[in-house]
């Protein structure tokens, strides 16, 4: 007589969205202002690359195509997963105002209806430059472009945007522990970003040996994009790895769900 | 109209003596960790539910009273799924709320008084195709539903309306609706009556009342108004200090005193006579 | 004048319990101070001398600028006073008989000491002991740079408090506040030193506003300001008494258009 499977998790997820979407949509000309203004800080990220080159041909060995790849791979990676999982950021203020406990309340998974919360089609706005940035890259390079490579390339983004997702999950779930935690883990996935815009080399041979261990993101995007550009492995880790990127991000996706169900299983134990 | 609405005392037990809401010995205890010291933290353990048994029919209608910190909406939140109990067994229509969350969301319907389940930005009808989508409610079913509550509760005049531009009366009726439209087994509200004017409280305790009449839903309702356990519960459960301090039939908690007084000395900690139901 | 000190001085405290925010910002803060100090070290290792810089002028820029952002309230896309626009909170304040903007600028004051105790320090120290971050040893630059820090703080103030009060006819102010903030992180000199920008861009964005709030008043500690001093002195309080003057323009219209139309 009643259907007794739950509403699956990604329907129940774009339901949302598209309510929220609607709801933001109310706000038509700050929509269009905020959207403008991540469409402009995008576009100054890339602004920046441009002027550093105007003083010289490479930087850390990477020519000026090279770095706007580098660039534009993890920006529209991080752009894709903003987009989509950045609702996460309102789980401290739910906690604490006590409206996690509706999210309890329905027949939908925690997790679908928290990463839909406060979506806004402004995050699209910061999508464009990145795409701009890696099509302008992407005819600046001087490659020969082989199946392989247009497959690693599109793989680059793709578990890049998963990886990311899943950093966005487990910042979340430390907002179950400590609220300003929050910060410190915003900051781990910011800055993954931020320090993957260009060559790692940039950090010196020991530094970003370790954040290519440390940062899952740079292994995801930096040493598959060395593959993709041709470039020798500045700090000479073995070639396989550059193709190990879909193995980190899936074992990340599940460490996020993981921690996701416990941070969840944690708050009904405690009550916060 | 009548009839397209399920009676619930039949679907949901399987004999009619099978309590829909049963809990034996639930406990729960919050730890709470302190600083003592520079390096030292100190653990205090609180136990805001103590061993509480309940055992409630199919169609019931249950005053749930208590002073603030008594265990109340811990109560609630565990019979609700929010919290896991720390002890004891619970089962709601024939669910763990621990184990089935989910599954038990689908069949429980929840009315907070000073918070609202609907969505803030949007029109009180975009709330409700939402809840019918989420809750896989039957188009049919969600129609005929929706047009009974609209006419019952009158909520025609500002279903276009966002839930931030109501009232409060308004969206009390809105946050009702949003519970019952999938036709909930059980049906919590806590504290629906808060800070409505005379009229509304009126309207929403006659609907409450013709709700359980009509649909056998049992009701489990958490209030510190008198007048609203005076009008609506046959039985009334009292806690207080995480402790069942009454649990039985309204009359006889009140015998021939008036409610009020009876209510004042319970909250104030004075023991009663005649405790188990 | 004591109203706004007390209300500074309030405010200030309330800023100085913050401590754990703070403390996860002087984190972030220093490791964003990090990676642009990185990026410049590639940078200046190539060209090692840029617009009359060498590589100590820039990291010290880097570490130098993440301990400003706090007090200058760069990324501060919406105040108090935008909230409080929108709800309506505001009619009471513009009853008060205090001056509506010195009002908001005593308690932005507090802020902006409060988060200066707690968050500028470490990441100018981190940089020291880590990078070739060289701090100048004559006092003379030290109150240069300090007045000068002064006029970009009053600078931004300004700007913020503009940017706020549009919110009295759009109801909402956020999206030109992040838009004005977007340009300020630019323009600022957060991402690149103004200094290396070159051509029409780099002419550009050394004359407006936000330009006094970072670039001058490190250049002027650096010793690398063109014109010196007393062009940074000149410049940056032209800004800001334009900037502030403008803002009490617009509170006067702001507190016309509420009376009439009765709050």
């Amino acid at each position: 007589m009643v259907d007794e499977r739950p509403l699956f998790g990604p329907r129940a997820y774009l339901l949302l969205v598209r309510m929220w979407s609607r709801s933001a949509s109310q706000y038509r000309v700050s929509l269009a202002f905020t959207g403008f203004a991540q469409m402009l800080v995008a576009s100054f990220d890339l602004i920046s690359i441009a002027v550093i080159y105007t003083h010289v041909q490479t930087l850390a060995g990477f020519t000026f195509a090279e770095t706007l790849y580098l660039y534009g791979t993890t920006r529209l990676a991080f752009a894709a997963s903003d987009l989509v999982a950045s609702g996460i950021e309102s789980v401290a203020d739910s906690i604490r105002l006590g409206t996690f406990d509706l999210v309890l309340i329905r027949p939908v998974s925690t997790l679908a209806q928290v990463l839909a919360d406060q979506f806004t089609p402004k995050r699209f706005g910061k999508l464009i430059p990145a795409v701009v940035t890696l099509v302008w890259a992407l005819t600046e390079l001087p490659l020969h472009w082989t199946p392989a490579k247009v497959a690693v390339a599109v793989v680059t983004v793709l578990t890049g945007f998963v990886l990311y997702c899943s950093l966005w999950v487990l910042s979340g779930c430390i907002s179950f522990i400590a609220v300003d935690a929050r910060e410190v883990a915003n900051t781990f996935t910011y800055g993954s970003e931020y320090a993957t815009e260009y060559p790692l080399t940039i950090f010196g041979r020991p530094l970003g040996l370790a954040l290519t261990f440390v940062l899952p993101v740079a292994f995801v995007t930096w040493q598959p994009s060395l593959y993709v550009l041709g470039h020798a492995d500045p700090f000479g880790l073995p070639g396989f790895l550059r193709f190990a990127s879909p193995v980190i991000a899936a074992l990340l996706a599940g460490l996020a769900a993981l921690a996701w169900r416990g941070s969840v299983r944690r708050y009904r134990s405690t009550g916060s | 109209m009548t009839e397209s609405i399920e009676r619930h005392n039949e679907a949901d037990t399987s004999s009619g003596a099978e309590p829909i809401i049963l809990a034996e010995g639930l406990t729960k205890t919050f730890t709470a960790h302190k600083r003592a010291g520079l390096l030292r933290r100190e653990r205090s353990e609180f136990t805001a539910v103590d061993h509480i048994d309940l055992r409630v029919a199919p169609g019931e209608l249950v005053g749930y009273i208590g002073p603030n910190g008594a265990g109340k909406s811990t109560t609630i939140k565990m019979l609700t799924g929010i919290l896991t109990p720390t002890s004891g067994r619970l089962r709601v229509a024939g669910f763990e709320p621990q184990r089935d969350r989910v599954r038990l969301a689908r069949r429980i319907g929840v009315v907070f008084g000073q918070r609202t389940t609907l969505w803030w930005d949007l029109p009180l009808k975009d709330s409700f195709t939402l809840l019918q989508r989420l809750y896989k409610i039957p188009p049919a079913k969600y129609a005929a539903n929706l047009d009974y509550y609209i006419e019952a509760l009158d909520l025609g005049p500002f279903l276009d309306r966002p839930v931030r531009q109501l009232s409060l009366g308004q969206r009390m009726r809105g946050d009702i609706t949003a519970a019952l439209l999938h036709d909930p087994a059980v049906v919590y509200l806590d504290e629906p009556t808060i800070g409505l004017d005379v009229v509304s409280k009126h309207a929403v305790r006659e609907f409450l009342r013709d709700l359980n009449q009509r649909t056998g839903a049992t009701i489990l309702l958490t209030t510190h108004d008198t007048d609203d356990i005076e009008r609506l519960c046959s039985r009334v459960v009292a806690i207080d200090h995480g402790r069942v301090a009454y649990d039985g039939p309204l009359d006889e908690l009140r015998a021939d005193r008036d409610l009020e007084t009876v209510v004042r000395e319970l909250y104030t900690g004075r023991s009663l006579v005649d405790t188990t139901g | 004048m004591r109203v706004y000190l007390t209300a500074a001085r309030l405010s200030l405290r309330r800023y100085l319990t913050y401590r754990s925010s703070a403390a996860a910002g002087v984190v972030t803060n220093t490791i964003f101070g990090c990676i642009r100090a990185y990026v410049l070290v590639a940078l200046w290792k190539e060209r090692p001398e840029i617009a009359g810089w060498d590589l100590s002028d820039a990291v010290t820029y880097a570490f130098v600028t993440q301990g400003l952002i706090s007090p200058m309230g760069i990324f501060l896309s919406n105040t108090e006073l935008g909230p409080r626009i929108r709800s309506g909170d505001v009619a009471v304040d513009l009853y008060r008989p205090v001056d509506f903007q010195a009002w908001w600028l005593s308690l932005d004051v507090g802020r902006a000491i409060g988060n200066g105790i707690l968050r500028s320090a470490p990441p100018v120290l981190f940089g020291l002991v880590f990078f070739p971050v060289r701090l100048p040893a004559e006092p003379v630059r030290w109150l240069e740079f300090a007045a000068c820090c002064v006029i970009g703080y009053a600078i931004s103030f300004a700007l913020r408090y503009t940017a706020s009060l549009v919110a009295f006819w759009t109801m909402d102010e956020r999206g030109i506040a992040t838009i004005i903030s977007t340009a300020g992180m630019f323009c600022s000199g957060m991402l690149l030193p103004l200094t290396i920008m070159p051509g029409a861009l780099g002419t550009v964005v050394q004359h407006t506003p936000w330009a006094a709030v970072l670039q001058m008043p490190i250049n002027v500690l650096l010793g690398t300001q063109s014109g010196g001093f007393g062009y940074a002195l000149a410049f940056g309080s032209l800004w800001a008494l334009l900037l502030l003057g403008f803002g009490r323009l617009l509170t006067s219209s702001a507190r016309r258009k509420v009376v009439v139309q009765g709050g």
